[in-house]
């Protein structure tokens, strides 16, 4: 790397000069920059998504529950009356509701058509409970219901939800394991890579020793080269991979989980991190590599 | 400057130096001889704490070698020029570059003017663009000399400087490191060129330090 003469170079553009430039080799480690940022995007967009799911699961369904009243005739009314005190009477319930006969025919419309009698059939009544802050003790209150009204069922959700709930829990988690993983595979081939390029070094480090450089001077000259590769790369790398998440089909669409991975408002914000924090760990990696070589020469 | 008190040295197996003592003066002259494996090279490098004394102590600057950090040591080196016999330059910068690194690795600006001068003492002004494969034996080692003496060292360690080099330019050689002498610089110079050595003490009081049977000693006037 030779600079224009016209040009003075500045004493840390020298540092960079004492040592010889690497060749093509020197973009193997750009590329996995680029390489790890553009996996480390997917496994932020998946961990930032199951997040989201997590969230919006839990959050969703715990808000209601549902009171199913199945008895004979001549008792619905007497329970009715009976879940409804219960409810009443219940520290944190926020609001709660029997549903009509009209709602419930427009809940059943879809399977049985408009028409249904619904008098002359023996259907559940069904009683909307909205949870309050603090939620209710559902163990209680489901043992409360047994005794007041026995052809009560409080439905809360958590059956189904709970799994759901755990499951995008544990995805997230995979999905931050997998960042920090991805950044200590970087470190790692950013470390041979910084040594390899110390040791192919040995006799110029011997030559700066030699005339009065210090450590710090030498390590510099590598530091400041490994930590630009890495940030050069890495910034490609997000680019590409927030591209790459970009035209994945929309959200909305299809609602799934698959096609609800991305990033969302400031959740874009995450991935343009990654390349500051690679050169972090570019930076952190070849000092402590050149540190530990450089103590092996005199 | 620099002095020894019961040094010795010894590699894996056998003692290379033993007992060693002695000091350099500030604005002597010494030459070290003696055969060649016979611990000259390794003398030097405890004179510029690349080794360290296996026992016994070395003073660089009245500070004892084994109590410096490696940060101590690099500058230390700064006020010692080291020449080598085969120089050591960074093979991708220019000879103009090579010279002016010990200002370049302590973050200093070196004075171009002090360049252009050097470059004409050692008679290389024509090849300061040269790069350093390019240059003959003769001009790599004015050129280490240059870079030497750049800093301003107090002490010159030269370690065969005209070991690749023919007679006439062995004598160039010597006359600029007599002129650094004149100018007040400690001067150690290995060789195992007797006659370099005659033709140094008829210019300079020069002593004349023989490594034998491991010791160093001071030989006599019988050259």
């Amino acid at each position: 790397m030779r600079f224009p003469k016209a040009k003075p170079a500045s004493p840390a553009t020298r540092a960079l000069q004492v040592v010889p430039p690497s060749g093509p080799t020197a973009w193997l480690s750009s590329f996995t920059a680029a390489a790890m940022t553009f996996l480390c995007v997917f496994a932020l967009a998946l961990s930032l998504a199951s997040g989201r799911l997590a969230t919006r699961w839990s959050e969703a369904l715990a808000r209601t529950a549902t009171i199913r009243l199945s008895a004979p005739t001549e008792q619905v009314q007497l329970q009715t009356d009976a879940i409804l005190a219960v409810l009443q009477t219940t520290p944190g319930i926020a609001s709660f509701r029997a549903l009509d006969d009209n709602e419930t025919r427009a809940l059943l419309e879809p399977w049985f058509g408009p028409d249904l009698p619904i008098e002359a059939l023996p259907i559940p009544r069904l009683f909307e409970v909205v949870e309050g802050v603090p939620p209710y003790d559902s163990e209680g209150l489901r043992q409360r219901l047994t005794a007041e009204a026995p052809g009560a069922v409080l439905d809360d959700h958590t059956r189904w939800r709970r799994p759901l709930a755990e499951a995008a829990e544990r995805l997230r988690l995979l999905g931050v394991l997998s960042i920090a993983l991805i950044g200590a595979t970087m470190a790692a081939m950013v470390s041979l890579a910084a040594r390899a390029a110390l040791a192919t070094n040995a006799e110029v480090i011997r030559v700066l020793r030699l005339v009065g450089a210090k450590d710090s001077y030498i390590a510099r000259a590598f530091v400041r080269r490994f930590t630009l590769r890495a940030l050069i790369g890495s910034g490609i790398g997000a680019v590409a991979g927030m591209a790459g998440v970009a035209v994945l089909p929309a959200t909305d669409a299809a609602g799934g989980f698959l096609t609800g991975l991305g990033f969302s408002g400031t959740g874009w914000l995450w991935p343009l991190a990654l390349p500051p924090l690679a050169a972090l760990v570019a930076f952190a990696a070849t000092r402590r590599a050149a540190f530990q070589k450089l103590k092996e020469l005199t | 400057m620099i002095s020894f008190e019961n040094v010795a040295y010894s590699y894996g197996g056998g003692e290379l130096l033993s007992d060693v003592s002695l000091k350099l003066a500030p604005g002597s002259f010494h030459f070290l001889t003696g055969p060649s494996g016979a611990g000259k090279s390794t003398f030097l490098k405890l004179a510029y704490a690349e080794l360290r004394p296996t026992t016994g102590k070395v003073t660089l600057f009245d500070r004892d070698v084994t109590s410096l950090s490696r940060d101590d040591v690099a500058r230390a080196r700064r006020r010692i020029g080291i020449v080598h016999q085969d120089c050591k330059f960074l093979d991708h910068l220019s000879l103009a570059a090579n010279m002016a690194l010990p200002f370049t690795v302590s973050d200093r600006e070196s004075a171009p003017q002090d360049m252009d001068d050097l470059l004409g003492w050692v008679g290389l002004k024509h090849l300061a663009d040269a790069m350093p494969p390019q240059l003959s034996g003769g001009e790599r080692q004015r050129a280490a000399l240059a870079r030497a003496v750049i800093v301003d060292p107090d002490v010159i360690l030269a370690d065969e400087p005209t070991g690749n080099v023919d007679w006439e330019m062995s004598l160039r050689i010597l006359t600029l490191l007599v002129e650094l002498n004149k100018m007040g610089k400690t001067i150690l110079v290995a060789t195992h060129d007797l006659n370099l050595i005659r033709q140094a003490k008829a210019q300079i009081q020069a002593r004349v330090l023989r490594i034998a049977k491991h010791r160093v000693q001071l030989a006599g006037a019988d050259l």
